[in-house]
């Protein structure tokens, strides 16, 4: 028995298992000396989750775009940042003009509806053309290729709407109604972030169950389980499959509407790390699996704002949120070892990706 | 009615695409930016160049969409065409007159909208615009008509004097250095663009030249097939050594800013010649190379530069351990990706080479690798007294280490090795039955690679005599693949051309550097959907590529086929 378990193990494993092995001791020791220390008190904990939960959110929104196309399609679309990026950068001018003609303080809400529908209807037209100009006549090619090609226009995206806008950072118009917090069952939350958090709940929530519920979701989830058996059901795919990166465009722009919003301020390359982030969320979720990336987003969101005091001031780290990023790419390369189907694994089996 | 549609259809659609195009670029300012620059002096602006070529291009487009329905169908859509582009500029700046597009659109500015009309009032401007277009559209259907030997030389003849005129910063200087050359550069140059009549001279003589090359080509071609072997031989041998000789003086002839683009396309070749190992011959699509790159650089920064004070070696002594140590790097962050293929290999290393940057520019590291500032004064290379200080002198060493590593790759290629690479590219589970050793392999191609990869950072680091985390972020990963992949996936020279194209082309347009990374994207973008298997293919994978597209191209038709069952 213990003879047939040493001829299992390669040597690479033990190698694995011991990388695994001190880093969960060092995240174990340096919780606990945070915590032994008490260099925080429960209230920046809170703070910290609260707004965890709501830059997840905003992730977890992205990722529903890379999610999604990947299912379909298999591929990775690098342009997915850039389709996020250019909804609310569009939506910015309309928000400037609401602000300058005084709507905006009348009917915020009003207001903040129409830079949504603004955003997301801009956002998922830039991805119904990416789709229909740069993907499709890939669609039978190489898998190298599609992913050159989502690069290559990640790059023309980015260019075209600094171009277009320029090159600075544009401020987002300050809503009146968002500034402060509010008080919720004893927890000061603040406004903005709990907009963010109510509406993307929502938004998850609806997307989730017209992917789960309606005609048009059941065939999209078809087309990726398997095209051609969708196609002998009936199903238009190439139809799907723009249906898929238009749901997918509206999500990223509705998450860039916002970001515009939290960080009150957009730019041409405001899509690259939330992208990436994004993307990394979808993976941590298990790839292919819709409320894998949305657990993903928020599970990232939460670890990147409390993730570096809680594992890394107790070791007496330097500067700990400097390396918040390192910490969301650990997170996804040890995801990515130890449990390559994601968290809530791959709905979709994809034994040879 | 129908017949009407169809028979302007084409043009109509082609027409649309290019006033896309045209309205895109003037709103992102391309065409004011390009304006800037004659391309013949007081004649043609590059900004006006531009809008006329992408005219005539759909024109042509237009008129080879329609080609099989007669001649007057093909003029009438390329005509069509050519006048929809011209009037999306006049409605664009009817529109610009009307509303203040300027409140959204930066670029949409009067002095725009005065170029596009050519600098004539609107009031008879718009008449002249949809003329011109209206006749560009007319030139690319006669053009289309016309015998493709005369088509070929006209085009090619006419494009070289846009290169020369979009390149005339670069030609002018390195031109003028050569005593007697330097009259031939005045008397085609003006202070702005070329001269009119130098552009006319330059013209007729490529024309000429052209006219020559395909009248005499097939007769070179078969008395060169009918020399002896021998012969053949000593004539590419005569070939090698020139090429040889070229490559040593070219910094000489070129003068410094071109030598020192030279060493950047260098830089990138030896980055992309070790990529190329990884992902062309062993298939591991590995997106965080840079981190070696860095690995290597920082390794001969602590190594030789006295501003940390561990050690202070010469760029000799710190080499070795530079690559020896990308090596190692390589295998170590090979080990936990072994298991792992396709896109996931892909995001792993990514952020393995995002961790490696974000770890250096850390203040927590500050100390060994001097965070986000980066390490200076590190020492050039030297032997013997020669120091390779000038871009010109660092251009021997790049050679030399270009030469090494496109040596070793050759010797792989076909080696046991590289055939249990392209085995293992091709099909993991089958190499792994015909008894190759996955784990090995792979590691080998990863410290290949990396080791590479080390050499080129080393080189970097004594290039700049500086390193800072920035210059290792994750663009440079993607550019390498992106140039593999335009070279031609697994091809040596085609790393050499995909990196002259994809870097030492935007390095030579830095003027207009806002605009660079948008050609960049849109070329990237229709290469790929024009000529996907790259610029110059490596045999074997243009034919996998062709076998893979037959078959999907069978499968993708479902629609019942007798020979299929």
């Amino acid at each position: 028995m213990l003879e047939r378990l040493r001829e299992r193990i390669t040597p690479t494993d033990i190698v694995m298992w011991m990388i695994g092995g001190s880093l969960l001791v060092m995240i174990i020791w340096g919780s606990a000396a945070t915590l032994l220390a008490g260099l925080y008190t429960p209230r920046h904990w809170l703070d910290f989750v609260i707004f965890g939960l709501a830059q997840g959110s905003v992730y977890a929104l992205i990722a529903m775009g890379y999610t999604m196309v990947y299912g379909v399609l298999r591929m990775i679309n690098f342009a997915h940042s850039e389709v996020f990026m250019s909804g609310p950068y569009t939506a910015y001018y309309v928000a400037a003009a609401f602000y300058r003609s005084g709507l905006l303080e009348s009917h915020p809400v009003l207001c903040l509806l129409a830079i949504f529908m603004v955003s997301m209807f801009i956002s998922s037209m830039i991805a119904f053309l990416l789709e229909k100009i740069a993907y499709r006549p890939l669609r039978n090619a190489p898998r190298l290729i599609p992913l050159i090609t989502a690069i290559g226009a990640s790059f023309f995206l980015q260019y075209v709407f600094r171009g277009l806008y320029g090159s600075g950072f544009q401020a987002y118009p300050v809503v009146k109604m968002l500034e402060g917090h509010w008080t919720f069952i004893g927890i000061r939350i603040l406004r903005f972030q709990a907009v963010v958090i109510v509406a993307a709940a929502l938004l998850l929530a609806a997307l989730y169950s017209f992917i789960q519920m309606t005609r048009v979701g059941k065939a999209i989830r078809a087309v990726s389980e398997d095209k051609e058996a969708a196609y002998l059901m009936g199903i238009d795919v190439d139809k799907m499959i723009s249906t898929t990166f238009i749901i997918g465009g509206m999500a990223a722009g509705a998450a860039g509407a916002f970001y515009g919003i939290m960080f009150k301020q957009v730019h041409f390359f405001m899509g690259f790390i939330p992208g990436i982030k994004a993307f990394t969320a979808a993976v941590l979720g298990g790839i292919g699996n819709i409320p894998g990336a949305m657990l993903g987003g928020i599970f990232l969101g939460l670890i990147e704002s409390v993730g570096p005091s809680l594992f890394l001031d107790g070791l007496g780290i330097v500067a700990p949120y400097q390396l918040k990023d390192a910490i969301a790419f650990t997170m996804l390369v040890l995801v990515l070892i130890f449990r390559p189907t994601g968290i809530l694994g791959e709905r979709l089996a994809v034994k040879k990706a | 009615m129908t017949q009407m549609e169809s028979l302007w259809r084409h043009g109509i659609k082609t027409g649309f695409i290019g006033a896309v195009t045209v309205v895109l670029l003037a709103l992102i300012g391309m065409v004011e930016a390009f304006s800037q620059r004659d391309i013949i002096a007081g004649v043609i602006s590059m900004g006006h160049a531009l809008l006329l070529v992408i005219a005539i291009f759909m024109g042509y487009i237009a008129a080879k969409r329609t080609a099989l329905s007669g001649i007057g169908s093909t003029l009438i859509n390329s005509v069509v065409s050519g006048v929809i582009i011209a009037g999306s500029l006049v409605l664009l700046i009817l529109l610009g007159s009307w509303v203040n597009l300027r409140s959204i659109f930066m670029n949409a500015s009067p002095a725009l909208y005065s170029l596009l009309t050519f600098g004539i009032e609107f009031k008879n401007g718009w008449t002249f615009l949809l003329l011109a277009g209206a006749l560009c559209g007319l030139v690319a259907g006669l053009l289309y008509q016309s015998f493709p030997t005369f088509r070929r030389i006209l085009i090619t003849s006419l494009s070289s004097v846009i290169i020369a005129g979009v390149l005339q910063d670069m030609l002018r200087p390195t031109l003028s250095a050569w005593g007697p050359i330097s009259v031939i550069s005045d008397w085609l140059f003006s202070s702005n663009g070329l001269s009119l009549s130098g552009a006319i001279t330059l013209c007729l003589v490529i024309a000429v030249i052209l006219f020559i090359w395909f009248q005499k080509r097939d007769i070179l071609r078969t008395r060169f097939s009918r020399l002896p072997s021998s012969g053949q031989r000593t004539l590419r041998m005569a070939g090698y050594v020139l090429l040889v000789g070229i490559f040593l003086v070219l910094p000489q002839v070129l003068g410094l800013f071109l030598s020192e683009v030279l060493t950047i396309v260098g830089l990138y070749v030896l980055l992309g010649l070790g990529l190329n190992i990884v992902v062309g011959y062993a298939g591991l699509l590995d997106l965080g190379y840079v981190a070696f790159f860095a690995i290597g650089a920082y390794v001969t920064a602590i190594l030789t530069s006295p501003e940390l004070g561990f050690f202070s070696l010469t760029f000799w002594q710190a080499l070795p351990f530079a690559v020896i140590l990308g090596l190692l790097s390589g295998v170590i962050l090979g080990v936990p990706v072994l298991k792992m293929r396709g896109d996931y290999l892909a995001i792993a290393t990514l952020g393995f080479g995002e961790i490696i940057r974000i770890l250096v520019l850390s203040d927590f590291l500050r100390p060994w690798l001097g965070g986000a500032q980066g390490i200076g004064r590190i020492p050039k290379a030297s032997i013997g007294g020669y120091e390779f200080a000038t871009p010109q002198q660092i251009y021997y060493l790049i050679l030399a280490g270009c030469a090494f590593v496109i040596f070793i790759s050759l010797r792989l290629k076909d080696s046991r090795l590289g055939r249990a690479w392209k085995a293992m590219r091709e099909d993991e589970d089958v190499a792994q039955a015909m008894g190759i050793n996955l784990v090995a392999t792979k590691l080998l191609a990863f410290a290949t690679g990396a080791g590479f990869s080390a050499l080129s950072g080393a080189i970097f680091a004594s290039k700049l005599s500086s390193v800072y985390p920035h210059s290792f972020n994750v663009m440079i990963s993607i550019n390498i693949l992106c140039l593999i992949i335009v070279g031609g996936m697994g091809s040596i020279p085609g790393v050499i051309v995909g990196a002259v194209a994809l870097v030492g082309l935007p390095e030579l347009l830095r003027e207009f550097a806002e605009y660079r990374l948008l050609v960049y994207g849109a070329a990237l973008v229709a290469m790929m959907l024009l000529r996907p298997e790259g610029l110059w293919p490596e045999v074997l994978h243009l034919r996998e590529l062709q076998d893979a597209q037959s078959s999907s191209a069978d499968s993708e038709t479902p629609a019942p086929s007798g020979a299929r069952i």
